[in-house]
């Protein structure tokens, strides 16, 4: 442990750009250090430091994740229906594809090709965008259908909604039949499989009625084509029955791509201010400090979306 | 060198001496007081030492206020009827315990978070780290005044809360409470969280400076034990405060949306809010202590003029706190209905923490074993803190005791306990380092015979205050109640003058330390005969803290100096001899 001083944590100072500093009065130097070569190690340090924080912070949303799965797994199996994994997928690659492009930034600044540098920061923001668009229309959808977190969780309004498809549905089937007969000897003939030939059925003492005839009749009624925000086609009704507080499963999807998310924003706000630093003329092989930790937090927004990828899309 | 000139140096030490000094004083140029004095030098100021005097007027002034609610909280119990609320809240029982409630959380939430975190690391740590090291600044000198601006910034919410009408949660925000009371329970979450990143990014940048900005020749086990003190405290910070910042984002999410995480009618568990919280606030009770004890280390070897005793156990026993820290904290949850599996293991390995505190105080008091001990503020401060330390640290093995805990378990037993440790301990070792660099500070010398009577009218009035709440406390009075039974009057009547007491030790404290600013004796370089670098700069230092680059010092090598009682100056024998 009683080594110098200065050889401590020797992992910060990774040998291919240990290089290249120690020259004094660089233009680059704050006055409280000795060396470029102090001054970069500091920094790095700095942002390995910080980056600990990061993963606590998202560490306290992760336990949540980690108590209610353990002890409301239901929670998960209703709720991880609602999420589209060709997106999720679309957008881990997405990521990891900036990671790269970051990476190759990096490089490109330690060789100080200022156009190159340009090139793989735009590309990464644009990815950052990308990420950000997808999840837009993800969050949308899920607004769209009352899926809120919490206290606004209103995907009760889907139940109304059936409720109301029944009535019409009833009312249909009222009118296409003797009203004077009681309701309950109305067949109502479901189809069992796509294709199959709907022959209609002789109900006892009534006219038989077709699904199809009352799904016709209530589109025109009420003016609802299929697939209308308020009514969600069975096909995409979750399987199971809803558990209990099954706001909970969204209030930790939101929690945690939520925070995820601003992540990204303030890594995209990172890259256009390296971008100007590099088109000021301020980062070179000998001072590319910035461009390395802004990788570095880059990649841990990458790293901490691959883990939210599987623990939220892919819980079966 | 003649023979003559070795022994004239004996004769005419102090002429030489008074020389030398105003030599250094021409030499030296502005201090880093002194060299702009504008108030955007001040507001904008990168250097570490402005940073932490601005950090210490702030603490000062938020111990201030604290200290006010505390003595409200203890006026109002002199009598078990109500005593003041009235004169506030009107005659409605109800408002008058409200109001009660708004003071003790006012009181404890600005003593934790705004006093004792920051007192020693941010205020003292900030002037002093950067100079036992040697260095001109800390790692990242606008990170460090952002951490400031940040304290200040969760300082004015607490301050917006308390215009806003309080908030009456305690200091924990324990749910489900905390997500349905009616008071600004929200400004004083974010308050908190704003400061948790204050204290985040000052230990950051502490951890940082100690790793890449030693001096040439200083290694681990060559540092001052303050500065091992500060590294632990600085690890515990930064991997601890994040899950603070979490665990009140999501409360103030459950406040607001009701995401059912914390609050049982949301599907949420409240217990679970009690896991995240003390994940955080048990490591931070350790915050507090240890760079307390750091401050002891410095004050008990340098005002025993002594070698410390066990450096290396000093050392290690505070890296050995700070990782027990962390698994320790269920012991505040005994009662809550965890596991009693849960409850064996948290109570067991509570007791270990109590193996390096004790080799701490056992070391200490080696260390003034056989020394030449100058009993000055700072060191009856350093004295008063082992006494209150070992209490406080002694009774927190009771509350470890899971049948114990059981009975003793939120009655008055544990606020004695937890004040002994935060203030007995933390505030009184904060005090007395402020007492210890007050002359490197300032450049003064205080009038150390009111320092004495001060540092024993705080001794006898914390004890008075809290000795008695042990007793009631083990008797069945529960906290957090304005009123009580008859029979316990008799030791709130104590408790309460004891803080009247301490009160008057506090202010006149305030007093002779700011009339040694305006009439102080000017401080020499070297008041107490330490050794470490920040001893052998000028009082106050330049902006660039020396003159040259330091080369490291043994800190603990004390019995080489001399007192010269003309300038009050302690300088090396062999440097003498050489002159």
């Amino acid at each position: 442990m009683s080594g110098d001083a200065h050889q401590e944590k020797p992992e910060e100072a990774a040998g291919e750009h240990g290089d290249g500093h120690g020259h004094g009065h660089s233009p680059h130097l704050a006055h409280h250090f000795d060396s470029l070569q102090q001054q970069f190690e500091a920094g790095k340090l700095g942002m390995w430091l910080f980056l600990a924080t990061e993963v606590l912070l998202f560490g306290g949303l992760f336990c949540f994740y980690a108590v209610y799965k353990a002890n409301h797994p239901e929670l998960f199996e209703w709720g991880h229906q609602f999420l589209d994994k060709r997106w999720g997928a679309t957008n881990t690659m997405v990521l990891l594809f900036s990671s790269l492009t970051m990476a190759l930034a990096v490089r490109e600044a330690q060789l100080g090709r200022k156009n190159r540098i340009l090139f793989f920061l735009s590309i990464t923001f644009i990815c950052g965008l990308g990420f950000m668009g997808i999840k837009y229309i993800e969050y949308s959808k899920k607004f769209h259908e009352g899926l809120f977190p919490g206290k606004s969780f209103s995907y009760a309004t889907v139940t109304t909604a059936e409720t109301e498809r029944d009535l019409l549905e009833l009312n249909v089937v009222a009118q296409k039949t003797d009203i004077s007969r009681p309701l309950a000897e109305v067949v109502l003939i479901e189809p069992k499989a796509k294709g199959q030939v709907k022959t209609p059925a002789i109900a006892p003492g009534g006219r038989a009625i077709n699904q199809d005839e009352i799904d016709v009749e209530i589109e025109k009624q009420s003016g609802h084509p299929e697939g209308d925000g308020l009514y969600i086609p069975p096909a995409e009704l979750p399987k199971s029955a809803r558990p209990p507080n099954a706001h909970v499963f969204f209030s930790i999807y939101f929690c945690l791509t939520g925070l995820h998310g601003i992540h990204v924003l303030i890594g995209m706000a990172v890259m256009v201010w390296l971008m100007v630093l590099v088109v000021k003329g301020r980062i070179g092989p000998e001072f590319f400090t910035p461009v390395d930790l802004g990788g570095l937090y880059w990649h841990l927004v990458d790293l901490i979306w691959i883990y939210l990828f599987p623990l939220l899309y892919l819980v079966e | 060198m003649k023979p003559d000139d070795k022994a004239s140096a004996g004769s005419d030490l102090s002429s030489q001496e008074v020389e030398q000094t105003s030599q250094e004083t021409k030499i030296s140029g502005p201090s880093y007081l002194t060299v702009t004095n504008t108030l955007t030098s001040w507001m904008f100021t990168l250097d570490h030492k402005r940073i932490g005097l601005m950090y210490l007027v702030g603490v000062l002034s938020m111990f201030l206020l604290g200290g006010v609610f505390a003595l409200l909280v203890r006026t109002e119990l002199f009598s078990p009827i109500p005593l003041i609320t009235p004169l506030f809240a009107g005659d409605d029982a109800g408002a008058q315990a409200d109001l009660y409630n708004q003071w003790f959380t006012t009181h404890g939430a600005i003593m934790v978070f705004l006093v004792i975190i920051p007192g020693v690391p941010a205020a003292l740590g900030n002037f002093v780290l950067p100079l036992l090291l040697g260095a001109k600044d800390v790692a990242f000198p606008r990170l460090n005044l952002g951490s400031f601006y940040l304290w200040m910034c969760g300082a004015a919410f607490f301050v917006y809360v308390l215009f806003s009408g309080g908030v009456d949660t305690g200091w924990t925000f324990y749910t489900p409470y905390s997500t349905s009371s009616p008071t600004a329970v929200i400004p004083a979450v974010v308050g908190v969280f704003i400061l948790g990143f204050s204290s985040i990014f000052t230990g950051l940048n502490f951890i940082v400076t100690i790793h890449k900005m030693r001096p040439k020749g200083m290694t681990w086990f060559n540092m001052p034990l303050f500065l091992w003190a500060t590294y632990s405290t600085a690890v515990i910070q930064v991997l601890a405060t994040p899950v603070l910042g979490i665990t009140l984002l999501l409360l103030i999410l459950e406040r607001t949306l009701g995401i059912g995480i914390f609050d049982p009618q949301n599907g949420g568990d409240p217990v679970l809010y009690q896991h995240f919280f003390w994940f955080y606030s048990h490591p931070a009770v350790y915050i507090m202590i240890i760079p307390a004890m750091g401050v002891i280390s410095e004050i008990i070897a340098v005002h025993s003029h002594k070698r410390i005793f066990g450096y290396r156990y000093i050392a290690y026993s505070s890296v050995a706190i700070a990782i027990f820290s962390f698994i320790v904290w269920g012991h505040h949850m005994f009662t809550s209905g965890q596991s009693t599996m849960m409850n064996i293991i948290f109570s067991g390995i509570t007791f270990s923490v109590g193996i390096p505190s004790a080799i701490k105080v056992f070391n200490w008091i080696a260390t003034m074993y056989k020394g030449s001990i100058n009993l000055n503020t700072s060191m009856l401060y350093g004295i008063s803190f082992i006494f209150l330390f070992t209490i406080g640290g002694l009774t927190g093995l009771f509350l470890g005791v899971l049948s114990i805990d059981t009975h003793l378990h939120d009655t008055y037993f544990v606020v004695a306990h937890f004040h002994y440790v935060m203030m007995g301990s933390a505030l009184i070792a904060f005090v007395g380092g402020l007492h210890h660099w007050w002359p490197k500070m300032t450049g003064r010398m205080f009038n150390e015979f009111w320092g004495r009577i001060a540092c024993t009218l705080v001794f006898i009035g914390f004890n008075l205050t809290f000795i008695p709440q042990f007793v009631m406390g083990s008797l069945g009075m529960p906290r957090r109640y304005y009123s009580y039974e008859d029979k316990f009057q008799i030791y709130h009547q104590l408790s309460t003058i004891g803080s009247y007491v301490m009160a008057v030790g506090f202010f006149l404290t305030a007093f002779y330390l700011i009339q040694s600013l305006v009439s102080g004796k000017k401080a020499p370089m070297n008041p107490w005969g330490g050794n470490s670098l920040e001893w052998h700069t000028p009082s106050p230092p330049p902006l660039e803290n020396f003159h040259g680059v330091p080369s490291a010092t043994d800190p603990y090598e004390l019995d080489q100096f001399d007192y010269d009682p003309v300038t009050g100056n302690y300088s090396s024998q062999s440097s003498k001899g050489l002159a």
